[in-house]
């Protein structure tokens, strides 16, 4: 482990930083909490508006829990994709050199700035029954996947290309001149190092596809038990004015996330504490 | 000491954010408290319609110099947005309950349907959008449950519109001389002929011209108004359907300027009728309806046949037991 | 080799398909009927006050998010405190919620009736105005900047900032000089995402905005009505203009990038 800052000698006016961070945390916990937790609160403070009985009730609907299941499965297989394809890509766009990779470089966060209207219909166009292409996955669970995949698609990648452009190359190198092979070098020293930046990634794609609504609509078909996934049937509880079901499952699908992410989190520190 | 400067910067961020948000959201409303200024709140496909009407209501003694804000939506969002605050001297709307919940809010007087035509403005009937030459040869609402027939309807839970669809569904099989068992029961078997639930009119009429279905449940106004904006389909007029009328109401502000109530008033117009005739929908006033080429159709039926809007919500698109909403609740099972 | 061949290949044929053909498609719809109907549906009034919202509403929304996400960053890896762990799973959870849910919260908090209702009461107008609409972007955006930063973070390590320290730099000093140039990349990618992210978004803001024309409409929100006048070119144009602008982002960072090799 490294050692501590404190062995040195102190400069002087060491108190000032002290007050500092504490203002600093202050603010950051400031923003936090207008921004993020208040809504967050006033979102589960509807949930629970017609008591814990209600909640349950609306989150146990058949049709509710058959939403509840296909979006998680879709969520984690398009996030398992998203951590091998998403890093593929970061490889790619960083130690690879060809004609237009700045073109593609620069196209990879489209899927974010694209209203999903437009995202939708051209989904829709391209791989739906008119498809020039001859590709009809229109409203199948497949096309759920492939949205997904769309919309998610900039965040593996972006996280790991920073890490990929940071990364020290002189192991790789060493290891290089040993003899280990190229896949070898990766798995034992470039992987470790990215897994970090993956999961970041990751956590952020399997968010975003619970919470998908906009690109999914148009091109899933929205089938009760066959291709809703939650964020419709959210929607439909809100248009049938039943805004309270609406929140409810949205704060289990929170609940969800927050799982999950605590999980990943856990992951990376046993990984910290065993790599070491 | 770089946390004082990050926390500071995020301090001075924030104050800017703060200030730049309170004067831009001065400025934002200063637009409608001004008297000669309209808010209009609609929903979304009368938008050309009430762009020119604008225009003509300008021309006029009783509408010169006075300025609008426009916003256009979908119904039920519309109406959510201005209960929740939104300004807005008038609504015009899709159909009558997204009213009636401006009225329980109190932002709509009690009696706003107490006007020479019950505060409609414009109607419209439902019909069947069908492709290019009717190859499948639907024509009546038995032929959606032929075999093999694929029929695109918006979601009625999610679309306070589509509900007209599924009355006129509804109130045709009683027309037809069905009992009220019976025709729920064809409703029970449409369903079963459809094979996706888009979330809004618009996403049936992209799911139906991307090439899904044989045939889509959709109104007038809207088929007429896709074939002028180069949509190649064609739509058939079925003997029995429902008339749709859509309403107009101001609220509490509006009442209070004199410019809202006469663009209300000038709505009824043959001027203005004669634009929502251009743009597909149906006059109100009978006079000018004669002066256009709709056809009547044999077996036309208001809401009040099927037991009027109060009923028909609790009844069929009730959240839990709902008629409607327990089929297409159960479809993919 | 032909493992690099297989994964560019691979790679390009996965993007083709998801990406490319898709955005191609785009500007062919716009360009369909040749560049002036494009450029005419997209110089109406309307559209450029829905540009200048759009990039007013980025603007704000990433400078926020930027300083707030690099503090947040620093104190998740750098930090001591208990906590961490939780506001760490925190952070993501706004992506989970799907965006009119975003919208309703806001709705819920601002509108008549809530929580801060009382607020347009006294002349602060907060929903169906500026502020909601910027307060739901930075909510679907919060996250970008801390994650992308905290992985850069975590892998620099501590010890040049720790041999600046000996060596009698100040706090200051210390992150302006050591550790800002290392997370450069981390936080550029996060503006980039920010921003793009912050353009793009429709379902929130349509919520809390109003949708009101000339005033309150984004671009995205001018997509959505122009797609609903059956005005597919005004949409698919408006999309292409939020496209190079995502677009342009990423080419001016690269831009501000130093000769490769530079650094340490």
């Amino acid at each position: 482990m490294a050692s501590n800052a404190a062995a040195a000698p102190a400069p002087v006016g060491r108190a000032a930083p002290l007050a500092g961070r504490a203002l600093g945390r202050g603010l950051v916990a400031g923003y936090l909490t207008l921004i993020v937790l208040i809504p967050l609160a006033a979102l589960t403070w509807r949930s629970l508006e017609h008591g814990k009985g209600s909640f349950w009730d609306a989150v146990s609907q058949p049709e509710a829990v058959a939403a509840l299941k296909l979006t998680v499965v879709a969520s984690l297989v398009v996030a398992a994709i998203n951590a091998v394809v998403g890093t593929a890509i970061a490889w790619v766009l960083v130690r690879d050199s060809f004609v237009g990779k700045g073109v593609v470089n620069s196209v990879i966060d489209l899927p974010f700035a694209l209203p999903t209207i437009v995202a939708g219909l051209v989904l829709l166009t391209l791989y739906g029954p008119d498809s020039p292409l001859g590709i009809n996955i229109a409203f199948t669970r497949t096309a759920i996947v492939f949205a997904l995949l769309f919309v998610t698609l900039p965040f593996v990648v972006r996280a790991v290309q920073p890490v990929l452009l940071e990364l020290d190359r002189e192991m790789e190198e060493a290891a290089e001149s040993l003899g280990a092979r190229p896949l070898a070098v990766f798995r034992r020293i470039v992987f470790p190092n990215l897994l970090p930046a993956i999961l970041s990634g990751v956590a952020l794609a399997f968010a975003r596809a619970i919470g998908e609504f906009g690109s999914l609509v148009l091109i899933s078909g929205n089938l009760p038990y066959k291709t809703e996934v939650s964020s419709v049937y959210i929607f439909g509880r809100i248009q049938s004015q039943d805004p309270g079901a609406a929140a409810a499952m949205s704060v289990v699908l929170l609940l969800i996330s927050l799982a999950i992410l605590l999980l990943i989190g856990a992951f990376r520190h046993w990984r910290v504490k065993h790599a070491r | 000491m770089r946390v004082i400067w990050i926390g500071s910067a995020i301090a001075t961020a924030a104050a800017a954010t703060a200030a730049l948000a309170i004067f831009g959201g001065a400025a934002a409303s200063a637009a409608p408290q001004a008297s000669n200024s309209v808010a209009l709140v609609a929903y979304s496909t009368p938008k050309d319609a009430y762009t020119k009407i604008i225009s003509a209501f300008n021309g006029t003694s009783a509408g010169k110099g006075v300025s609008f804000t426009q916003s256009y939506g979908a119904s039920a969002d519309q109406a959510a947005a201005v209960a929740a605050g939104q300004p807005a001297d008038v609504v015009a709307l899709s159909l009558k309950p997204d009213i009636s919940t401006l009225v329980a809010k109190g932002i709509v007087a009690k009696n706003w349907q107490k006007t020479r035509y019950q505060a409609m403005v414009s109607d419209s009937i439902a019909v069947f959008i069908v492709r290019d030459g009717n190859p499948k040869h639907i024509h009546t609402w038995a032929d959606l449950l032929k075999p093999g027939i694929q029929v695109i309807t918006p979601n009625p839970i999610s679309s306070g519109g589509a509900r007209w669809d599924i009355m006129a569904a509804y109130g045709a099989q009683l027309k037809l001389g069905k009992t009220k068992k019976q025709a729920v029961a064809y409703l029970r078997k449409l369903f079963t002929h459809v094979p996706v639930l888009p979330t809004s009119a618009r996403e049936a009429l992209t799911t139906f011209a991307s090439g899904k279905g044989d045939v889509l449940l959709d109104y007038e106004n809207d088929a007429i108004f896709a074939n002028k904006k180069g949509v190649h389909t064609d739509f058939v007029r079925p003997k029995q359907t429902i008339l749709i009328e859509n309403p107009v109401a101001l609220t509490k502000s509006g009442a209070k300027k004199p410019a809202a109530k006469a663009f209300v008033k000038y709505l009824t117009t043959p001027a203005a009728q004669r634009i929502f005739a251009q743009n597909g929908y149906r006059p109100v006033v009978k006079k000018i309806l004669k002066q256009t080429a709709y056809p009547n159709p044999k077996q036309l039926f208001t809401i009040a046949y099927v037991g009027g809007w109060a009923k028909v919500e609790k009844q069929f698109f009730g959240p839990k037991n709902g008629i409607v909403t327990k089929i297409i609740s159960s479809l993919g099972k | 080799m032909l493992a690099r061949y297989a994964l560019r290949f691979g790679v390009l044929g996965y993007l083709a398909f998801l990406l490319l053909v898709p955005v191609g498609m785009i500007f062919y719809r716009t360009f369909e009927h040749g560049f002036w109907p494009a450029w005419h549906a997209v110089t109406t009034p309307a559209a450029r006050h829905a540009l200048w919202l759009t990039i007013l509403i980025a603007a704000i929304t990433v400078a926020c998010n930027t300083v707030f996400g690099v503090a947040l960053a620093h104190w998740l890896v750098r930090g001591r405190s208990r906590g961490r762990g939780l506001v760490n799973a925190i952070i993501d959870l706004p992506l989970a919620l799907s965006p009119v849910v975003v919208g309703l919260s806001l709705v819920f908090l601002y509108g008549t009736g809530g929580w801060f209702g009382g607020l347009a009461d006294h002349g602060i107008k907060i929903l169906f105005a500026l502020p909601a609409m910027v307060l739901a972007t930075i909510f679907v955006t919060i996250p970008f900047v801390v994650r992308e930063v905290v992985p850069v973070l975590r892998e620099i390590g501590t010890e040049q900032e720790q041999a600046a320290e000996t060596l009698g730099a100040s706090g200051f000093q210390v992150f302006r000089r050591v550790t800002l140039p290392a997370i450069r990349w981390g936080v550029a990618y996060g503006v980039v995402l920010t921003l793009a992210r912050a353009i793009g978004e429709f379902g929130a803001v349509s919520v809390v905005s109003g949708r009101i024309e000339g005033q309150t409409q984004t671009m995205t929100l001018f997509v959505s009505a122009q797609y609903e006048n059956f005005d597919y070119v005004g949409a698919y144009a408006a999309a292409v203009v939020l496209a190079l602008i995502a677009f342009a982002a990423v080419v001016v960072m690269k831009v501000f990038r130093p000769k490769e090799g530079a650094g340490y």
